[in-house]
């Protein structure tokens, strides 16, 4: 932190160098890049490359592999099952998005304001589910969904109640929201509680001067000075609705009827690839998802962008 | 709003001598005590409180976890969730799970090491050097890679998984280590935070001086610049080793073999061994399992986390 505030001053204006120096320039960056853009290659481009060669052709039983343009594309977009997935990761998106960054946002706030004993603490408790994998966070949870000796259980024992089933068909989408805010929230926290920690002080004394409360301090001066870090937060939270594949791959054990192998597009693809061998349907189905997420966060970007 | 929120505080605060008592938090311990203004407010304990129910759904599912990770099959069953049953199994569950089916645990336990090792190591290598090259120096296509690379952050991994499988099972990679290290080696956001970093840590004056000074190109990166990346650095590799250590989806597609499985696949094999009718229902190995999982990954970024935290917040200086 104080190595980054002592350096924190711009670059010095472009200065116009001799032609050897741009030479070496070019030699010693594309020495230190090539490596990472080498490997990218093999793992990024050549996969989108090879999905969309994939998905121009169609394995029949009797025939063989054959070009089929793009009839792999038609069948994708009129798929019922792949659209079901779609709407269900769409309804996913829309609340538990909100709602995890919502919480994100008031804890940061909260640990930000200096108001709270023990910040420290939070900030640190609050980030720890990050650290936990996926697969045991959704073993905890789904043990704690089970009415046989998890939480849920419990309760029904201890009070002679019956809680509705989190892990019954209509209840499990929103059981696996509440899985993946409460291993998310601590993250996007950090992320906010970063960006507020570097808005100049100076800028909450000026407003207090001003008259400003608290509460409109946060409403005009921080939320505001933020705004990148909560796009950023949404795009990467919209990204992660569409690819949920994690929590509900792994509760699909303990709850085989709630959760159809078509529950969510990332679920249908693999699916389609693994247990179908449909590998052409399944990379078109994937590159339609690609282009579909794609869209959806540029559009959030460009908005979130534009008012500020 | 502030003085209503302030006088709650002290009204409900038991007497005036609890407010010297809250500098025991680490990091206003170090700061002589200064005047309560709108910059340095007193603490509110309704905020608190209302703060403190997150931490408490937090918290929750990790306390349930270390609960019941005392507990043997029968206490799982017979006792409540959030409190110990009548006798502890705990040592006996550790061992049980570190010598269930020949020690596999601890084979999963050494690739998942394994896996992070080569993978999360080698992503901050090459995110370093990549990001360093964007931030400091001006090359042909430099624009290029880094439009490429923050655009692949939008595609989906799994729109990527089917192919790369693939392309790995026609190069016979899958089922070896090496299926699941190559892919982990890229980190687009290590290189974007590594970009930002750098381009605020490491003053491009210093960099001319060891040049005039007659130092080359990496000579410069090792003595000057490197030491001056090193909180990004840590930052970018703590979310690599969390990303590889809790990874799933890569290693369910390409590892078919127990043998080469990272521990995330191995608990799923327990779990799902123990849905299935006829297996060894094995609730008691996947909770203790789960919990020695959890255990180093969370030690380390507990340990680390005065780094990690002011690289982060350095990242994010300019977005």
């Amino acid at each position: 932190m104080t190595l980054l505030s002592t350096s924190a001053q711009a670059a010095p204006p472009p200065r116009r160098r001799a032609r050897s120096r741009l030479r070496t320039e070019a030699w010693a960056g594309w020495g230190f890049a090539g490596p990472f853009v080498a490997v990218f290659g093999l793992v990024f481009l050549a996969p989108i490359g090879y999905a969309l060669y994939l998905s121009l052709f169609k394995d029949r039983l009797i025939g063989g592999t054959s070009f089929v343009g793009l009839d792999n594309y038609g069948e994708a977009l009129t798929d019922p099952r792949f659209w079901d997935g779609l709407a269900r990761v769409g309804l996913f998106l829309l609340v538990q998005v909100p709602v995890m960054l919502g919480i994100a946002l008031l804890v940061a706030l909260a640990i930000d304001s200096g108001r709270l004993y023990g910040k420290s603490f939070f900030r640190v408790a609050v980030f720890l589910p990050y650290a936990v994998p996926a697969v045991v966070a959704s073993l905890i949870w789904g043990f704690i969904y089970g009415t046989r000796f998890g939480l849920v259980g419990n309760i029904n024992d201890a009070f002679g109640v019956t809680l509705p089933d989190p892990l019954s068909p209509s209840l499990v989408l929103a059981s696996i929201g509440n899985i993946v805010t409460w291993e998310f929230v601590g993250y996007n926290m950090l992320i906010f509680y970063s960006a507020l920690k570097v808005v100049p002080r100076s800028l909450y004394e000026a407003a207090a001067i001003d008259g400003a409360g608290e509460w409109r301090i946060v409403t005009s001066v921080k939320l505001p000075a933020i705004r990148s870090a909560l796009v950023i937060a949404t795009i990467f939270s919209i990204i992660g609705s569409f690819q949920l594949f994690n929590e509900p791959s792994i509760l699909q054990k303990l709850a085989p009827n709630a959760i159809t192998s078509d529950f969510t597009p990332n679920l249908y693809t693999y699916s389609l690839s693994f247990a179908g061998q449909q590998h052409n349907y399944a990379a078109t189905v994937a590159i339609v998802m690609g282009v579909i997420t794609a869209i959806i966060a540029y559009t959030v970007q460009l908005r979130g962008m534009r008012k500020g | 709003m502030t003085t209503s929120l302030a006088t709650t505080a002290s009204t409900t605060s038991p007497a005036p001598a609890a407010a010297p008592a809250v500098p025991a938090a680490p990091a206003a311990g170090r700061r002589k005590r200064r005047p309560h203004t709108p910059l340095n407010p007193r603490p509110s304990i309704p905020l608190t409180v209302v703060t403190g129910l997150v931490l408490v759904y937090t918290l929750l599912p990790l306390a349930w976890l270390l609960v019941n990770a005392t507990k043997d099959q029968n206490g799982l069953l017979d006792s409540f969730g959030l409190w110990f049953a009548e006798d502890t199994h705990f040592w006996d569950n550790i061992t049980r799970t570190l010598t269930y089916d020949d020690g596999v645990f601890v084979r999963w336990l050494l690739n998942t090491l394994l896996y992070v090792a080569a993978g999360a190591g080698g992503a901050t290598v090459l995110a370093v050097l990549g990001g360093y090259a964007l931030a400091k120096y001006e090359f042909p296509g430099r624009r290029a890679v880094f439009a490429v690379v923050l655009g692949a952050v939008a595609v989906p991994g799994t729109a990527l998984a089917v192919p790369t499988f693939l392309m790995f099972s026609n190069m016979g990679l899958t089922n070896t280590p090496w299926a699941v290290i190559i892919p982990s080696l890229i980190s687009p956001f290590g290189l974007y935070l590594m970009w930002v970093f750098a381009a605020e840590a490491v003053p491009t004056e210093l960099l001319e001086a060891a040049r005039i000074d007659g130092a080359g190109e990496l000579r410069t990166f090792f003595t000057i610049a490197l030491p001056l990346l090193m909180p990004g650095t840590v930052t970018v590799l703590l979310f690599s080793m969390v990303a590889t250590w809790n990874n799933y989806f890569l290693p369910l597609i390409m590892i078919k073999d127990p043998d080469w499985y990272p521990l995330t696949l191995g608990l799923n094999a327990w779990n799902a061994q123990a849905q299935t009718a006829g297996g060894e229902a094995v609730f008691d190995l996947i909770i203790t399992g789960s919990l020695l999982t959890i255990v180093p990954i969370v030690a380390v970024f507990l340990l680390l986390q005065r780094f990690w935290q002011s690289g982060l917040a350095a990242g994010s200086v300019k977005e």
